[in-house]
């Protein structure tokens, strides 16, 4: 079903309900002096659940084609706008008391943190080139300036600069990559794309340009996921970036390019038959992907070894994790995306956690070394069991709710028959014990050689980690939900 | 007689020279140029392909969208490099260095 425009509106209202949201927050910003400080981030809170409360009021509606082809709404799209908005919300929390944050004027702080969103939605959903290029613009240039939002602080200013360079050079291959597209295939438009691929057959495609626009385009998603080769920018922008900006980036984005990853590969560059793909070009791409894969978590894992300072570390944990995220692209199956979906959604909660914990302790310590960290455990033992749960959470030991993204996306490769590519992940996984016990052992071990006055820690950021501690250990438990919600999440609009 | 392979030539050389600008330059500005050569060389692309085949206009309205993005992107990359400057007095890359220490 293909709607135009004002019958789009109605499917539309989370989008138009975060756009309001980032207007009515920069008017009070600008109108309300004295109490800005204070509405703001309630603003930003009650935009984000508006838009939420929009989004579950669209579930089980049929799948369509929103302005022309411009967007798609199907279970795909529910299940990202609600992951980001939720994403949204937890960073939004955790950057109230953050004294990296306090220190500077927090009002466009909030409705920068809006426009990525909405960026964000948009990407996930788009199903244009047109489309997937702008909103994929708007997260990155309000990142860029979120990254940099510490103007006075050298090294949030040189992570911009990395930033910004790094991703212009990127989007701008992936477009030189998405016009060869259009002049290839005369449309915009995803499913009209594949169409005209289909029907020149395999044969007719000229191979050299497939493989060249693959080759770009993966420039652009990669950049958003931190895939190797394209992940150069990741550990000084996560170093120098904020605390909270740089949870926010590592999850909700990422999530957002894997999105338009899937929906660009599975909707405009291959066929559906049987609930498997196959890929369009006559390029074995599963195995550029497996290639992609090992060397991104290979690479992660093994430059996390030696990081000493936590944030650097966890920037390369994440560019390992986006390995494993790959895994399940490479399948292309609906069971691979259903694998991505439950991976992404139990990273939420364990790497913000983490990051939390450590906005938490820069808030009293001023310090990311991990050294700085040892015998945190006598100083405030709660701080450290939690960081203890998130990192066995990231290793995925099964108690945590890690394990369960592990075990679907090592299955998915598992029911394809890949064993030894499993077997390079779960060899990986092992190395990555290694780097997060290191945090561990400081934390509960080792002793403190600078200070034992106990942690300072806001009721707000307590209250928050347990609420991002709870989906760590009882996801495992009431798991029914979570399976069923991510298998009817699977559903990709098809086009018709 | 300009062809559509004469256009596509173009935007393959400006696509080039902004790839090797980009990796070459040290001073911020000098790379900036670079970014733009690559999304104009992909534009060039867009009105090529537009308008000698006979698919109607979306590749001239996304040319004008990537026109709008690019003085945006600009505008956010120089305020950065102006805050670099004021930070360190001086907009050559090789200086930002601090996080890799």
């Amino acid at each position: 079903m293909i709607l135009d425009n004002v019958h789009s509106l109605k499917f539309f209202l989370p989008e138009l309900a975060l756009t309001v949201g980032i207007l009515v927050v920069i008017l009070c910003d600008i109108a309300l002096k004295g109490l800005r400080n204070r509405l703001n981030p309630l603003l930003t809170l009650f935009t984000l659940l508006l838009a939420a409360y929009y989004t579950l009021q669209l579930n089980g509606v049929a799948s369509a084609s929103l302005f022309h082809g411009m967007l798609a709404i199907d279970g795909f799209a529910q299940f990202f706008k609600l992951f980001l908005l939720l994403a949204a919300v937890l960073v939004v929390l955790a950057s109230l008391h953050s004294t990296e944050l306090a220190s500077v004027h927090q009002g466009e702080f909030f409705a920068l943190l809006l426009a990525v969103t909405l960026g964000m939605v948009l990407l996930a959903n788009s199903t244009n080139l047109a489309m997937l290029y702008l909103s994929l613009e708007l997260v990155s240039l309000t990142s860029y300036i979120m990254v940099g939002y510490l103007k006075t602080d050298r090294l949030s200013n040189e992570a911009s600069l990395k930033y910004i360079l790094f991703g212009a050079v990127s989007t701008g291959s992936m477009l030189y990559g998405l016009s060869l597209i259009y002049g290839m295939t005369g449309s915009l438009n995803l499913y009209t794309i594949r169409d005209a691929f289909l029907s020149q057959g395999l044969e007719g495609i000229n191979q050299f340009t497939i493989l060249l626009i693959l080759v770009l385009a993966m420039a652009g998603f990669g950049f958003k996921t931190a895939v190797v080769p394209f992940h150069f920018w990741c550990p000084d922008v996560y170093a120098g970036a904020p605390t909270p900006v740089t949870a926010f980036l590592s999850v909700a984005p990422k999530a957002a390019g894997f999105a338009v990853l899937l929906r660009f590969f599975f909707s405009g560059m291959s066929q559906t038959g049987g609930g498997r793909w196959s890929a369009i070009g006559g390029i074995n791409w599963p195995l550029v992907l497996i290639g992609l894969s090992v060397l991104t978590m290979t690479l992660g894992n093994v430059a996390a070894l030696t990081q000493n300072n936590l944030k650097r570390m966890l920037a390369y944990s994440s560019i390992a994790h986006a390995g494993y995220i790959l895994m399940g692209v490479v399948v292309l199956t609906g069971e691979g995306v259903k694998a991505i979906l439950v991976y992404l959604f139990v990273y939420l909660f364990m790497n913000l956690g983490a990051f939390l914990v450590v906005t938490i302790i820069y808030n009293s310590d001023q310090t990311f070394e991990i050294e700085d960290y040892n015998g945190m455990f006598k100083r405030s033992p709660f701080v450290a069991v939690a960081m203890a749960i998130f990192m066995l959470s990231l290793i995925g030991i099964p108690p945590f709710s890690g394990f369960m993204g592990k075990l679907y996306v090592f299955g998915s490769v598992i029911d394809k028959g890949l064993y030894w590519f499993a077997a390079v992940g779960a060899l990986n996984a092992a190395v990555a014990a290694f780097y997060y016990m290191r945090v561990l052992k400081a934390m509960l071990i080792e002793d403190s050689k600078r200070t034992a006055a106990p942690l300072q820690i806001s009721f707000l950021n307590q209250a928050l980690l347990v609420a991002l501690l709870l989906p760590n250990i009882l996801l495992v438990i009431f798991w029914t939900p979570i399976d069923r919600w991510t298998a009817a999440s699977v559903r990709l609009f098809g086009g018709v | 007689m300009i062809t559509l392979q004469h256009y596509l030539l173009l935007s393959a050389a400006l696509f080039s020279l902004g790839i090797f600008g980009v990796l070459t330059r040290k001073n911020a500005v000098n790379v900036l140029m670079g970014i733009e050569l690559i999304l104009n060389s992909a534009n060039i692309n867009l009105i090529a392909f537009s308008r000698y085949s006979s698919h109607g206009l979306d590749g001239q309205m996304f040319a004008v969208f990537v026109i709008v993005v690019a003085a945006a992107e600009v505008a956010v990359a120089l305020a950065i490099v102006l805050t670099m400057y004021r930070l360190l007095k001086t907009v050559s890359l090789d200086r930002a260095d601090t996080l890799r220490r």
